[in-house]
């Protein structure tokens, strides 16, 4: 019994300052916006009583005019282009993690290197690097105007496009790392056994190297789709106001707008879009991983 | 149970000068001609390094020759890749899939090359009995024991009906007991099926019980292909002398008409040319029957090993440690440092080259 009971204090010495950093930076914060977002608007946009409904109201888009879909376009957008951006990052990573595993080990870490080193550098500068990319009159907006893809003089920023381009470029590092571990305890035994019974190319990825690298996959998407998601610099700098997501929505009501309850209201939606995603995902992963996968 | 009855394919196979190097240059395979006749066990032995594994890779597609053929049922497998062969493997870490149970990884193979679901399930089932593994279907592979997984193997390979199954060293990861129980059962299965078995293993006991021929490789090369009888009564070489488990070689001097002066002395006999003389442990005879032979000398035990049916003596005659092994009949046997007399017969004894 006091064996048991010794276990427990040095748990409990051991789990509480987890805990309580958890409840000073997590929770506490957490019920306060909650708490906020239940709050009206005061004089420079600070919460006051009474309590009140206004701001999701307004989010839904119920404003002085009548009612207006901006706000939920921009929620909308915000899924698509995070879809979108985390489905590129995918389609590049896969084949880079891919590669760089089958390298000789001494360059391995070089490579890595490589992939992970523009992150250093802050997202704002990295932005900046992008725009003179795609302003109008350089080579590269030159040349998609060539080919009929933009309207001469155009440029390729700011657009939807350059948000998602900056999106994927910004995100690629936290698909490759996990993706890149995967690869590199990859039982090739399996693969071979696959190739053994049969399985074709494409076969052999989706029955022994998909499943195996699919716990890589998931942490990658986690880390790729929840940051885009509430992504604020890249959409305010490539996009130019076209492909504003629900981030700049938030962060313009404690900024220009001085709104903190519609901010409050807006960060919980966010919330709970990802908890949603969140949710998707696992139970994706759960029917990919053919934990009852029907033999066709 | 079923009306399925596994169809009775077989395939020869022809090896021509295969060579295969890896990045360092050493060949893993150097010039390896064999034939392996169809519905045989052919049993691929060697220790490792020795190439047994990568000629067992090029025959399931998985490497590709640098120089030389490979021929299974006539037909040559240049170029064809390991999923159009109609060979299949048991790898030696069972390779199973972990996220597909024991039927899921049965009807892989079937699965890929698009047969009906129900003959999936019908041939599934019958395999699994045949393997003993008809109530694990629904298990999850992590469930499993080393034995169960190693059925499950054997049963997803053998469930296509290959017209050659390969085994790499199937039994290597399994406990004495069963490992025996499973030789037998392979074996026996092997026979019922009818079907073409190269085997690879390092373990020459394992090799003998279960081989109809044997391929003894050496450095990448074949040392020598024969019965089990053969290649343990008549190495070819002191590699495969060795390998095989013999342990007294004696160096010969001089040969003439009517036997060979060696390190230990004159024995007279009918021996052929070569370097050395191996005396399996049963020739060599100590007392009594010792006196039934013609080449008579002293010896001093240096070790005595009690293995309860036998005993074995390790004897010093001059320079060069002999190995005899006498079967307990209830005499009191030799005490280290005691000198006993030693015949050896020239049955049980033969030449070897380097």
């Amino acid at each position: 019994m006091s064996v048991l009971r010794r276990e427990t204090r040095h748990m409990l010495f051991t789990v509480a300052p987890g805990a309580l950093f958890i409840l000073v930076f997590l929770v506490l914060p957490s019920v306060y916006l909650v708490g906020m977002a239940f709050l009206s608007s005061g004089p420079y946009g600070l919460p006051t009583l009474p309590l009140s409904l206004q701001s999701f109201r307004e989010l839904a888009g119920f404003g002085f005019l009548g009612w207006s879909p901006g706000n939920l376009y921009t929620l909308i957008r915000s899924v698509w282009q995070t879809l979108l951006a985390t489905a590129l990052v995918i389609l590049l990573a896969y084949p880079a993690a891919y590669y760089i595993s089958t390298r000789p080990a001494r360059w391995r870490p070089l490579m890595l290197l490589a992939i992970v080193v523009p992150s250093w550098t802050n997202q704002v500068i990295r932005s900046v690097g992008w725009m003179n990319i795609f302003a109008p009159g350089t080579p590269v907006s030159d040349l998609a105007a060539l080919l009929g893809l933009t309207a001469p003089q155009m440029g390729l920023f700011p657009s939807q496009f350059a948000v998602i381009v900056g999106l994927v470029y910004n995100f690629l590092p936290f698909m490759v790392l996990p993706l890149y571990a995967a690869f590199e305890r990859l039982d090739t035994e399996q693969v071979e056994a696959a190739r053994d019974l049969f399985a074709s190319p494409v076969a052999v990825f989706r029955h022994a190297v998909f499943p195996q690298t699919l716990p890589g996959l998931m942490a990658g998407i986690v880390l790729v789709a929840i940051p885009a998601f509430g992504m604020y610099v890249v959409t305010e700098l490539l996009g130019g106001g076209k492909a504003t997501m629900i981030g700049n929505l938030v962060a313009r009501q404690f900024a220009q707008a001085s709104n903190w309850p519609l901010g409050a209201a807006g960060a919980m939606i966010m919330i709970a879009v990802t908890l949603i995603g969140l949710k998707v995902l696992r139970d994706l992963g759960r029917r990919l991983s053919g934990d009852r996968e029907v033999v066709l | 149970m079923s009306g399925h009855a596994l169809a009775r394919t077989a395939s020869s196979i022809r090896v021509e000068a295969v060579t295969k190097s890896f990045e360092r240059g050493v060949p893993a395979l150097d010039a390896v001609t064999l034939d392996v006749e169809a519905g045989e066990f052919f049993t691929l032995l060697g220790p490792s390094g020795c190439g047994k594994t990568t000629l067992l890779r090029v025959l399931a597609g998985l490497e590709e020759p640098d120089t030389g053929r490979v021929e299974i049922g006539g037909r040559s497998m240049a170029g064809v890749p390991p999923h159009r062969r109609s060979v299949n493997t048991v790898f030696q870490s069972y390779a199973l899939f972990p996220h597909r149970n024991v039927r899921q990884n049965i009807g892989f193979g079937l699965e890929m090359q698009g047969v009906p679901g129900a003959e999936i399930a019908e041939r599934s089932q019958a395999i699994a009995g045949l393997t003993g593994i008809g109530t694990l279907l629904e298990r999850d592979v992590a469930q499993l024991s080393g034995g169960q997984r190693q059925r499950v193997a054997l049963a997803r390979a053998l469930v296509n009906e290959p017209d050659v199954l390969l085994l790499d060293e199937p039994l290597s990861a399994l406990d004495a007991g069963l490992r025996a129980h499973l030789q037998l059962e392979l074996k026996r299965l092997q026979r019922r099926l009818g079907m073409t078995f190269v085997f690879v293993t390092h373990d020459q006991e394992e090799a003998m019980v279960m081989s109809d021929r044997i391929a003894v490789l050496n450095a990448g090369r074949i040392a020598q292909v024969d019965t089990p009888q053969g290649v343990y009564e008549a190495p070819a070489d002191l590699f495969v002398a060795r390998f095989m488990g013999h342990e007294n070689f004696v160096p010969i001097r001089q040969r003439d008409a009517t036997g060979v002066d060696t390190a230990i002395g004159r024995l007279d006999g009918d021996f052929a040319a070569g370097s050395h003389l191996l005396l399996r442990p049963e020739a060599i005879r100590l007392d009594s029957d010792a006196r039934q032979v013609p080449n008579r000398f002293m010896a001093r035990v240096s070790e005595r090993l009690y293995r309860g049916g036998t005993t074995e003596y390790r004897l010093d005659c001059g320079d060069i440690q002999l190995m005899a092994s006498c079967a307990n009949r209830g005499q009191p046997g030799h005490e280290v440092g005691e000198t006993v007399e030693v015949g050896v017969s020239d049955r049980g004894t033969a030449t070897l080259s380097d």
